[in-house]
């Protein structure tokens, strides 16, 4: 068979890792749970940030775009990756653009750009408002080109259930056909995770329905660390829906979108309730429209980062009870912008809206609130330094002067090296969403779409690699014993068999998958979101110690031996509430307030103690927590007010590149 | 009447049917009971059955949070116990394409289908169907792989030079972005093929190659020889696209631009691809 790599997840990471090591030549067997054009890549809307020569003749550079996605990140991502992604970035850009995606054009045919959260820089690239959509789907064509020619081949609707570690080392997976229902090993010389994120654990979010985490749980499980748990981004502009929370694009406030509340200002000059905040918008007067954001960040406005927006929104609504109508939701008005123009640019997200909601978004303003949306952490990574070291790091870039940052410069990361995105388990790669490495405590707009294809491209060529020096040149998967394998095959055959023999008819609630998935997205919701304390997230890790007993007895609806739902869906409630546990642990341990992670009881950061990975390694009692230090040698912390008007000292609205 | 009026994508006929979901919504109270019709089957070659079950609607509620509500408790009006309905779901907002499925005897996605909008009263009825162009796999859910094989053979992709460093792609005016765009939002639901007369089910592989294609990948098609890079590729796209199976095989119904949930205008790139596949045939004769 020679040498194979496995990909788990066929998003935009997955793919773009796929089609990295097929052009090297090196044969992919690629697992998703889902034809890979179904993947959750598609529900990115925005954009995907780049420096371009617009935005870097007016002053911005690679060098700006690391130091804001690190000031985002509220200085908890280590700094070289970050730095080496954002050089990437342009040249992303340009492979897309050569793959064919439609990104919108200028009159003149360039990239158009636009505005984007914490920038006042327009560095996002677009593709409509279904960025993602038009991205994963180059992505899927380029690896259907491989695919025919026999380089690339795809088990579709295939779950994985685990790896299989030989010797410390990856050396392959057990997964499971959710057709057939059979469950079998398949050997390589590398495993590259792509799973994405774990919005499920939540029940309601942004996510997909297959955006469990059990992928990654499971190898947490088996011994991979978790990073920075508790760092789980709320959107501050989702559709409230029974389903899911679906989003609406920060793009929607980068294109001129105003967030605001009906109140009446008060003698003092303070905002108070308005009785008629649940009446038609239309009607209400601007002297009557309270922009909270636009008036307490002057700077950056509707386009502060998602943490800051959402405790605001929640501020609004849940401690001053001024959301409209007294129910949890805002406004996020487009109606002042022309219809023509808001086709061009955001067709797809406002009809989403009018098609979940049946109201018009083009005439009257959206009602939204902020929703579970992604996860900066994720499986533990490694990565080794490029030779971008200087002693007096630039933060400052002005127009016209030299561009402080090329790869003639120097790297952030030494490409190729096989160490980039590993996992503590040898041979285990974790690339996207389900790693932890480039956005610290909160992710800024557009950067994520970004993260997946730099793993895929620049971290493929360090799996190349780890298969040409490493390990698997000496002893490969396919000339190890099979009793690794049938170990984990037998494993998860038996863990299959228990869920199966458990079927009953009788569907109460303490056992009912559906019920305790239920309740543990409310628990989770209400106690490790936006708001956090150490009270209730004690009292969360008793309801997560109760939901575990349950789900431990659970019973399934369904014993069928083709095509069983129930038990896939069972089967990663369980895993889900691993990752459960260590968001609780990790939010619990970290006593400060940093990035998305905002405790009530700590709220101020505390670099001294916590300027550091929180990393969580699995054990059956729950997560073992420890914090290590980061890579921070190129940007000092600062304050990070976003120029915030009652932030103090520090009140003054600045630009991105000299607020710190 | 609302079927028909959702079979036309023109702009003026969808107000009207925002119009009239809008009415059916004002109408509809949270905490009705509805009935869900489903047409089960257990798997390739198994009986197919009718199963009926109630659920109480909440404020919002889609066809996919109803069939949730079935999982949790799946027992019919009868007061049978079975077993919870398997279908295929992904974003959940009519992006993915994973959820199409015939609603009420029209095909579409699920989740953008409110109860609502479509069962506004007490005792209303959703009928749920698997899509017949397809096998099913088990209940609602079908193996939609001849439709992304269809793809392949019109070699839907950029034949681009590998991911090197290799700066920006062609300069593209906006109008042209617009159309590639447009066309570029197909997310392969099927809806095209199951109201496609020409296309029907096939089970057997061996005979895609030489069964009707289908308005998705004529259009994929149009897509990448519209591509300045793409358009290298042009001839074998053509080629896949003449003779059996091929842009001939269209019997002009336009179903297929009705029901596509994206508006894409599938009957402009058939037209489009027909003119140049006649094209290319000719040059091929007088070369030949």
């Amino acid at each position: 068979m020679g040498q194979r790599v496995i990909v788990v997840g066929g998003g935009l990471a997955g793919l773009a890792a796929s089609v990295r090591v097929a052009e090297a030549g090196l044969a992919v067997d690629l697992f998703s749970l889902v034809p890979v054009k179904r993947s959750h890549s598609v529900c990115a809307q925005g954009g995907i940030n780049a420096c371009n020569e617009v935005a870097r003749q007016q002053g911005y550079s690679e060098y700006e775009h690391f130091d804001e996605t690190i000031y985002g990140g509220d200085f908890l991502a280590d700094q070289h990756p970050v730095l080496e992604m954002a050089n990437w970035a342009p040249r992303i850009i340009d492979l897309l653009d050569r793959m064919g995606v439609p990104f919108n054009r200028t009159s003149e045919g360039y990239r158009d750009l636009r505005l984007f959260g914490g920038s006042l820089f327009k560095r996002t690239h677009f593709a409509g408002a279904t960025t993602g959509q038009q991205l994963l789907y180059a992505l899927d064509e380029q690896t259907r080109r491989y695919e025919a020619e026999g380089k690339v081949t795809k088990y579709e609707y295939w779950e994985f259930l685990g790896p299989v570690i030989h010797d410390g080392r990856a050396v392959g997976i057990v997964a499971q056909d959710l057709r057939t229902m059979q469950i079998r090993s398949f050997r390589a010389d590398a495993v590259v995770m792509a799973t994405g994120g774990c919005g499920l654990v939540y029940g309601k979010s942004t996510n997909s329905i297959i955006c469990t985490g059990a992928a990654a749980a499971r190898c947490y499980q088996a011994g991979a660390w978790y990073g920075n748990p508790e760092m789980i981004q709320v959107h501050p502009t989702a559709i409230p829906g029974s389903d899911k929370l679906r989003l609406m694009s920060e793009s929607a406030r980068g294109e001129g979108g105003r967030v605001w509340v009906p109140a009446l200002k008060q003698p003092d000059g303070t905002w108070g309730k308005n009785p008629r905040s649940g009446s038609d918008p239309k009607t209400i007067p601007t002297s009557e429209r309270f922009y909270f954001l636009e008036e307490k960040y002057p700077a950056y406005g509707n386009i502060v980062p998602r943490d800051i927006a959402t405790r605001e929104i929640f501020e609004i609504c849940v401690a001053h009870g001024m959301g409209v109508g007294g129910e949890n939701q805002v406004y996020l008005d487009l109606t002042h912008k022309p219809k023509e123009y808001l086709q061009k640019k955001l067709e797809g997200i406002l009809d989403i809206y009018s098609k979940f909601v049946g109201e018009d978004p083009y005439t009257t303003p959206m009602r939204i609130f902020p929703a579970v949306h992604y996860s900066m952490g994720g499986l533990w990574t490694q990565f080794a330094k490029g030779n971008y070291n200087p002693a007096d790091p630039r933060t400052k870039h002005k127009s016209g002067s030299a561009t402080p940052l090329t790869s003639a410069v120097g790297q952030g990361l030494a490409y190729g090296d096989p160490i980039n995105m590993q996992t503590n388990i040898q041979g285990l790669y974790a690339f996207g969403e389900v790693n932890f490495a480039y956005h610290g405590a909160n992710r800024l707009g557009a950067n994520a779409l970004l993260s997946c294809l730099f793993d895929g491209l620049f971290c493929g060529l360090s799996v190349v690699n780890y298969l040409k020096d490493g390990a698997p040149s000496k002893a490969p998967a396919e000339q190890l014993p099979s009793s690794s394998y049938d170990a984990v095959v037998k494993q998860q055959q038996d863990r299959v068999n228990a869920l199966i023999s458990s079927v009953s008819p009788n569907h109460e609630a303490a056992t009912n998958p559906y019920t305790i998935h239920k309740e543990l997205g409310v628990e989770m919701t209400a106690a490790c979101t936006v708001v956090k304390s150490e009270a209730r997230l004690k009292q969360c890790l008793n309801k997560l110690g109760e939901l575990k007993d349950r789900a431990a007895r659970l019973k399934l609806g369904d014993n069928a031996g083709w095509t069983n739902q129930t038990l896939s869906y069972s089967r990663a409630v369980q895993d889900m509430l691993s990752v459960a546990d260590a968001i609780a642990q990790g939010s619990i341990q970290r006593k400060e307030s940093r990035g998305a992670h905002y405790r009530t009881d700590f709220p101020t950061r505390d670099d001294a103690n916590f300027m550091k990975t929180t990393v969580a390694k699995f054990s059956p009692e729950g997560a073992h927590v420890t914090f290590e230090p980061i890579d921070a040698l190129l940007i000092k912390p600062a304050a990070r007010t976003y120029g915030k008007v009652d932030a103090g000292a520090s009140a003054k609205p600045q630009l991105a590149g000299t607020a710190h | 009447m609302l079927s028909a009026l959702l079979g036309n994508s023109t702009p003026d006929h969808h107000a009207k049917e925002l119009a009239l979901r809008e009415a059916n919504r004002r109408h509809a109270k949270p905490g009705r009971g509805v009935l869900v019709k489903v047409l089960r089957c257990d798997g390739p070659g198994k009986a197919t059955r009718w199963e009926t079950f109630k659920v109480t609607t909440e404020k919002g509620m889609n066809v996919i949070s109803a069939l949730q509500q079935i999982g949790g408790n799946p027992v019919t009006t009868d007061g049978k116990a079975t077993t919870p309905v398997v279908w295929d779901s992904g974003c959940l907002e009519e992006v993915c394409g994973a959820c199409t499925m015939v609603i009420n005897g029209k095909v579409r996605q699920s989740c953008s289908c409110l109860l609502d909008d479509y069962a506004p009263s007490e005792g209303d009825t959703i009928t749920l169907e698997p899509m017949s162009k397809f096998p099913v796999i088990r209940d609602l859910w079908v193996d939609r792989s001849r439709l992304f094989h269809n793809i392949k053979r019109v070699k839907a992709w950029v034949p681009i030079d590998g991911t090197y460093n290799l700066g920006p792609g062609p300069r593209e005016h906006p109008n042209a972005q617009e159309t590639r765009y447009k066309l570029s939002e197909c997310m392969s639901c099927g809806c095209c093929l199951e109201a496609c007369p020409q296309f029907n089910l096939e089970a057997d592989a061996s005979k895609w190659d030489s069964s009707f294609i289908g308005a998705h990948a004529i259009s994929q098609a149009r897509l990448f020889n519209m591509h300045g890079t793409g358009k290298e590729l042009a001839m074998e796209r053509l080629e896949a696209l003449m003779g059996p199976g091929g842009v001939s095989d269209c019997g002009n119904a336009q179903n297929c631009v009705k029901v596509c949930p994206k508006h894409i205008p599938l009957t402009e790139s058939i037209a489009a691809m027909g003119r140049a596949v006649t094209l290319a045939g000719l040059t091929k004769f007088f070369r030949s």
